[in-house]
């Protein structure tokens, strides 16, 4: 295919996916079918919105699976576009619904007003349907990186190109220099998002300096953080971004070889990827020749195997290599010697995926939203403790307030919010009095968090911050490779402080030496996952230092999470005195007359729970 | 990372044993392909005991110890056999924090075995996992590939009753 034959192709392929258009379907359905939506049940939906079109007859209705929608907490979602209309978005789907939804909405235009999202969510007139991008959970969102997820058949090499899919791989093959290319991305000010913030175009340039040769591009898809979801959202909804991206950056720094290395986790992801791949290698987007020019680029996929350090730059290389994904020392960074013992230009999914359009449209399409240093949006993947939970893309600068109170709904059953994690095991916990920060790089790090690849996990007082730093340090430990000490030794070591503190056996010392533990560790580890290990620690005892006292001091947890700190106990004005609980205790620890209030004795209680499931009045809790 | 290495007696067919020079043949000339040649010798075997590593070390021309390093090394890769029904529990952090801990404690205690091993009639094998992407969901397990959801330690014996007739 040539530049011309591509325009050709997207302006036929746009009018294919526009409802109503001369070539286009009357309407157009899409099932959000990514993991998510498959785990929530949109398979039965999908198959009952095709059922119900056979059945009436609606054979110029298109029905696509497409990409995750970004609400996870309302999937099954179903979206439907019909000639000018606002799309309907519709929630909680199932078999029934989507039938009904057929028969009214699509064969009568009625729309069912009750099953989306404004009513779901509360924020439509009784009876009244709102756009998507009117509620709460959108309004300050801002697509860039997601652009195309759950718009498009991630499947269809079409419906990217309708999308001015590989346009931008086309301008600059036949309008730009490499220098220009990454001339723009230095203008945009676009930073990895793969958690280090490096600048992407300055990255770029190192590698374009390197004599010429072999070099090699690099796809970051290993995203280990425990607790985030946008990498795999890309690539599940919109590959073809990632692969053109990667052709970009192969221009820009003379390579003709890239290798995308992806979690193992992933199944969809990668099948998509590679489907993706083969299209437009049979498209003449990727192999020898790109669109008739002299430059040439191809693509391999290689899966990770389940280690978190192999998202470590250097690391992923070595198990690219085929080896034990142990991190080596830099100087020599990538950009010198990198996979292979080449020149190597590697980055994250989300960072690929933002490059496109910055070439396309240029640098102020991209950085007119964002803060001084930190320009554009960022996906984050809102979990834990929250109403909405999903896939956000927010404008750097929004306050975490804004994203947690509004985008996210706030904290359910009224519960209070305690904390907010962003930057998973590397990162740390952000407390209530700083919800106000505006998201970027570089507040983040000074309030001693960091922006990682964009979870953001909510937690709320049923929390307990000491667990939570064991929580991450237990992935630490599990994760750290064992090249050196500091980490392998040291990480295990402070695991033992915090399994001291979470049983009630600490001193007020123990806290002391574990903060001088961490420090070591921080200074002395080889590479980015010891220097980052002691992170959620030091940030929980920074700002949550109360209850790691009350933990040594007081031997009390107060979100009641750490077992052997909790003590049952039956609230004298509630028991009813009707021994149920007496006779349930394995042990007999629980004494009482009959209709007269229980008492537990906490020396013989063993803390089974067995009690406070069998009261029927509330009167049993863990304090 | 500690793994479980199982003592159960190698029992490859000759036909899984072709199936798997047929990929080493694919594969041979180029050494950075081991992780991919593992991650298919596990497909075909279900696991990889001592035997296969040894086919694999032969056949790429690659030191044991090695091969050894790197099935040690990838949480992925399996030195003792999943059961007929494999049970992951997610412990991501989404899930931790909506109670996750007390779903896999709950389920050793209904299973009987602990992470990383499998019930004695082999219908059952557990382990953790971390973030499967299906947080919203939070917290979650697959059995073999069928996700869970909103899961509480209520719930379970009701989901396994499903897999034990
Ligand atoms: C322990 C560790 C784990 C990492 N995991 C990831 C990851 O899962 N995905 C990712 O893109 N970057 C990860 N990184 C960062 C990479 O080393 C690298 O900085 C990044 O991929 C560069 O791409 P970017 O400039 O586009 O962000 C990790 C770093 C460390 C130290
Ligand atoms: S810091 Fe930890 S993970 Fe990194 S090289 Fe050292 S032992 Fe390995
Ligand atoms: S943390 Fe469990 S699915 Fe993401």
């Amino acid at each position: 295919m040539t530049a011309t034959e591509l325009n050709v192709l997207r302006d036929s392929a746009k009018a294919k996916l526009t409802a109503g258009s001369a070539s286009g379907p009357a309407a157009r359905i899409v099932v959000g079918y990514a993991t998510c939506g498959i785990a929530a049940g949109a398979k039965p939906v999908l198959e009952s919105l095709k059922k119900e079109l056979a059945d009436l007859g609606l054979t110029n209705v298109s029905v696509e699976e497409v990409g995750c929608i970004g609400m996870c907490q309302y999937e099954p979602i179903v979206e439907v576009y019909t000639p000018g209309a606002e799309k309907v978005t519709y929630v909680k789907m199932t078999a029934g619904r989507a039938a009904r939804v057929v028969s009214s909405h699509i064969a009568n235009g009625k729309v069912v007003a009750e099953y989306t999202i404004g009513a779901a969510t509360g924020e439509a007139p009784e009876g009244g349907v709102i756009p998507l991008s009117e509620t709460a959970f959108y309004k300050k969102q801002r697509r860039a990186a997601l652009r195309n997820c759950g718009v498009i058949n991630p499947e269809s090499l079409e419906d990217y190109i309708a999308m001015d899919g590989y346009q931008a791989l086309a301008k600059a093959l036949t309008s730009m220099q490499p220098g220009d290319v990454i001339q723009v991305l230095k203008d945009s000010g676009l930073r990895g998002r793969g958690g280090g913030g490096f600048p992407t175009g300055t990255k770029w340039s190192f590698t374009a300096a390197q004599p010429p040769g072999k070099k090699y591009v690099v796809c970051n898809a290993d995203e280990g953080d425990p607790g985030a979801f946008m990498d795999r959202s890309v690539l599940e909804g919109d590959p073809h971004s990632v692969v053109e991206a990667m052709a970009l950056c192969g221009f820009a720094t003379g390579s003709d070889e890239g290798y995308v290395y992806v979690r193992a986790e992933y199944p969809i992801a990668v099948l998509h990827l590679e489907k993706a791949i083969a299209d437009a290698r049979a498209a003449g987007l990727l192999g020898k020749n790109i669109l008739g020019t002299d430059f040439s680029f191809d693509l391999h996929i290689r899966l990770g195997a389940g280690a978190f350090v192999c998202g470590e730059e250097t690391a992923l290389m070595t198990s690219i290599e085929g080896n034990r994904g142990e991190p080596r020392p830099r100087p020599p960074y990538p950009a010198i010697k990198g996979l292979f013992g080449k020149p190597t230009t590697e980055n994250n999914v989300e960072t690929f995926a933002n490059v496109p359009q910055i070439i396309l449209r240029g640098a102020e399409h991209f950085n007119c939203v964002g803060t001084e240093k930190s320009k554009g949006t960022k996906v984050f993947a809102l979990g834990g403790k929250i109403t909405n939970t999903g896939l956000v893309e927010i404008p750097m600068g929004t306050t975490l307030r804004e994203i947690i109170e509004e985008i996210g709904g706030g904290i359910p059953n009224g519960k209070r919010f305690k904390a907010a994690q962003t930057g998973g095991p590397s990162g740390g916990c952000i407390p209530e009095a700083l919800i106000d920060t505006p998201v970027d790089y570089d507040n983040l790090s000074a309030i001693g968090s960091m922006m990682g690849s964009g979870g953001l996990i909510v937690m709320d007082e049923d929390n307990c911050m000491v667990d939570m730093a064991r929580f991450f340090l237990d992935f630490t430990v599990d994760e750290s490779c064992g090249k050196c000490n500091p980490c392998r030794i040291g990480t295990k070591r402070m695991m033992e402080l915090l399994e001291k503190i979470t049983e009630g056996n600490a001193t007020l010392e123990d806290l002391d030496k574990l903060e001088e533990l961490a420090y070591h560790i921080k200074e002395n580890s080889l590479c980015g996952l010891g220097q980052t290990a002691p992170n959620p620690v030091l940030a929980n005892m920074r700002h949550f230092r109360d209850e790691f006292v009350a933990h040594v001091v007081e031997k009390k947890c107060r979100a009641g999470v750490c077992k052997a700190l909790l003590n049952y106990y039956i609230i004298p004005e509630k028991c009813k005195g009707c021994t149920a609980c007496k006779r349930v205790c394995p042990v007999n620890a629980i004494t009482g007359n009959v209709k007269e209030p229980h008492v537990i004795n906490t020396d013989l209680c063993i803390k089974c729970g067995a009690c406070q499931a069998t009261c029927k009045f509330g009167a049993i809790i863990k304090q | 990372m500690v793994k479980k290495v199982s003592k159960l007696p190698f029992r490859g067919t000759p036909d899984q044993a072709a199936q798997l020079e047929a990929v080493i043949a694919e594969h041979k000339s180029d050494p950075s392909q081991l992780m991919a040649v593992m991650q298919k010798a596990q497909a075909i075997y279900g696991y990889l005991p001592y035997e296969v590593q040894v086919m694999i070390a032969d056949g790429m021309e690659i030191p044991l110890e090695k091969v050894y390093g790197v099935s040690t090394f990838y949480a992925q890769f399996a030195l003792s056999p999943a059961g007929k029904y494999a049970i992951s529990v997610c412990l991501g952090t989404a899930c931790y924090v909506r109670g996750a801990q007390a779903v896999f404690d709950h389920l050793q205690e209904l299973l009987g075995i602990g992470p990383g091993e499998c019930t004695e009639d082999g219908l059952f094998s557990l382990e953790a996992c971390r973030c499967i992407g299906a947080c919203g969901l939070a917290p979650v397990m697959m059995i073999n590939s069928e996700v869970y959801g909103n899961l509480t330690p209520e719930k379970l014996e009701g989901i396994l009753a499903k897999y034990r007739d």
